[in-house]
């Protein structure tokens, strides 16, 4: 690099060492925004751990007046509301991403990515607002009543439908995490190579047969990762859930009842909290949500990594 | 010879038929998808558009919120609010991720920079609302108040991840040979990283701004107790501030016809500030005037 050290002066040796430096603090910034959100975090949830320990994730009971704190409502919630959101959003989008890399026209291809990351620009509390005005209303007309006759035997889809409940926060959330899921399956199924497409092709198989062991098959880890890293995203919603879920610290079986995520417990209690236990609570509930994410979207970087092998990934904003 | 050829005939065409018809079936699935899929995007756009463009008006615009209950009135605070925070946030937020991303390009071949490289990607899936903690913790429990500044740092947390990255890939588009050329020329390296290579990329750098302030503009969860709202204009670092996205939380859960008006025309406003940032992006992008090409 240093093709004529005899020629550059000691202020611009100097000059380098002090950008250097200041470049390296902005780079130490980032990893220092992640030890500071665990030290506050941790610091921060102290009462309540001191309070409750284990018990915290296992209790049923949420009263503020008694200052009594159990997390077991908010925790089922999120994670029944995450889990029906994959079950709608992973076939669609899957469905979309094979469509726009692997059949539709090329000059389809750039508009139907765009609409798709759209998607992904409306801010939550706009989804929200949708959702009640639009969604709802749709819900409690048509598609409760359906799902009631059909699949009311199953226990599921039981009781009063009044629209604000699980089932609604899971059909939102769905809607939210597929641009996800499915830029980065796009993406993944284009590093497939072409030659894996044309073998295929040439033993004769049909146009689905290439896609299915040709192009899903190796794309495999890839399309976990995305689908992982939809689930982290959809833990973590918290305005267009906090909106529909009926914000109710109950477990109920029925989707049809309304319920209470982690996130929507702090969107909707943090402000008001008094008292150092009820606040404390809340922030343990922050903490157990970001921990939580922080697993489910390391492991989906490294599968998104192993296949695209560290290129940054253009989908994850 | 003849009869197994004749078998083979007559065994390939169901086995063919049925593969051919799956083949067929999921090519429909597929189509039926991305139909699933683009029917709610149309109809969100389509209703925000209708609602927004009849609930839009000059009193919404130019004035403040009237009182619980009452008519009229409109979130031009919460408009300029919401500038005001976003601006905070570039301010804090544009300097360090570019920083980042240049300490990554330039200086980040090894095992720290993946190290940063990855508490990136890793930081980018951190639920907004605990950030909002993380600011609320740091900011307002020191200061003893909800304030602008606390939302402006709650947002520039949630871009520096995605600016960081979006500028070393940026940076690592630019040849190596440009900065070859410069260090033959005998300028010091800090001269040619700010003068040549981040001045070719630019165009890139600033796409990659704009997507993360397009991320953030419309958060609310982050604000809901670092900026708290205000009824009235501030324009104090250290005060609650008004920002659109609270606005629209708050009017959206209201049980009065006049405040869902004013929130879908919010959400209007905010909707075409995003997509704008966004269309704004791509046309640049399309446009080539990146200068690594």
């Amino acid at each position: 690099m240093q093709a004529v050290p005899a020629l550059r002066g000691g202020s611009g040796e100097m000059g380098d060492r002090i950008f250097k430096f200041a470049m390296l603090l902005c780079g130490v910034a980032v990893l220092g925004i992640l030890v500071l959100i665990v030290y506050e975090l941790i610091l921060r949830s102290g009462d309540s751990w001191h309070a409750f320990g284990f018990k915290f994730f296992a209790g049923h009971d949420w009263d503020p007046v008694n200052e009594q704190f159990g997390a077991l409502p908010f925790i089922y919630g999120t994670l029944v509301s995450s889990f029906l959101a994959l079950l709608i959003a992973v076939p669609l989008s899957i469905g979309v991403a094979v469509f726009t890399t692997e059949m539709c026209p090329p000059v389809l291809r750039s508009p139907l990515s765009f609409f798709v990351e759209l998607l992904a620009a409306i801010p939550s509390v706009v989804y929200g607002l949708w959702a009640i005005f639009v969604l709802i209303p749709i819900l409690t007309n048509y598609v409760g009543p359906f799902f009631g006759r059909t699949l009311g035997w199953t226990g599921l889809f039981t009781g009063p439908f009044y629209g604000v409940s699980m089932f609604a926060a899971g059909i939102i959330l769905a809607i939210m995490i597929v641009p996800i899921i499915s830029s980065i399956t796009r993406e993944v199924l284009m590093v497939v190579p072409q030659h894996q497409r044309e073998a295929a092709l040439a033993l004769g198989a049909t146009r689905w047969e290439m896609i299915r062991v040709g192009v899903l098959r190796n794309a495999r880890a890839g399309i976990m990762g995305g689908i992982i890293l939809g689930l982290g995203r959809a833990l973590g919603e918290t305005m267009a859930v906090t909106m529909v879920i009926g914000n109710n610290p109950q477990i109920m079986k029925s989707l049809f009842a309304p319920g209470y995520t982690m996130a929507s417990v702090l969107a909707n209690e943090f402000s008001e909290a008094t008292g150092a236990v009820y606040r404390s609570a809340l922030i343990e509930i922050g903490l157990a949500l970001f921990l939580v994410t922080i697993v489910v979207n390391a492991l989906a970087r490294l599968l998104v990594w192993t296949v695209t092998r560290g290129q940054p990934s253009r989908a994850n904003g | 010879m003849a009869e197994t050829a004749n078998s083979a005939l007559h065994t390939v065409p169901p086995i063919a038929l049925r593969r051919r018809i799956t083949d067929h079936v999921m090519t429909g699935a597929a189509v039926l998808t991305v139909i699933l899929v683009l029917v709610p995007l149309f109809a969100i756009f389509a209703y925000l558009v209708y609602r927004g463009i009849g609930s839009i008006n000059w009193a919404f615009l130019t004035q403040t919120p009237k009182p619980v209950g009452e008519a009229g009135g409109g979130m031009a605070n919460a408009i300029v609010g919401s500038a005001f925070i976003l601006a905070l946030a570039s301010v804090i937020g544009v300097p360090v991720g570019v920083g980042a991303g240049i300490y990554l390009a330039e200086f980040g071949r090894n095992r720290f920079g993946d190290a940063i490289r990855f508490t990136a990607d890793v930081l980018n899936g951190v639920p907004s609302i605990v950030i909002g903690i993380v600011a609320y913790s740091i900011v307002v429990l020191a200061q003893g108040h909800f304030s602008a500044l606390a939302g402006g740092v709650a947002l520039a947390i949630m871009m520096i991840p995605t600016i960081s990255r979006t500028t070393e890939e940026m940076l690592l588009l630019v040849p190596q040979a440009l900065r070859e050329a410069a260090y033959g020329l005998g300028i010091p390296r800090w001269r040619t990283t700010l003068s040549i290579t981040l001045r070719t990329a630019t165009s890139g750098v600033i796409t990659g701004i704009m997507l993360a302030f397009a991320r953030v503009a419309g958060e609310t969860a982050p604000l809901l107790f670092t900026t708290l709202g205000n009824q009235f204009w501030n324009l104090r670092v250290n005060e609650p501030t008004a920002a659109l996205p609270l606005q629209i939380y708050t009017y959206a859960l209201s049980p009065y016809d006049d405040w869902h008006r004013q929130a879908w025309a919010g959400a209007f406003v905010l909707i075409i500030l995003i997509v704008t940032a966004i269309a704004a992006v791509r046309f640049a992008v399309r446009r080539g005037t990146f200068g690594a090409a």
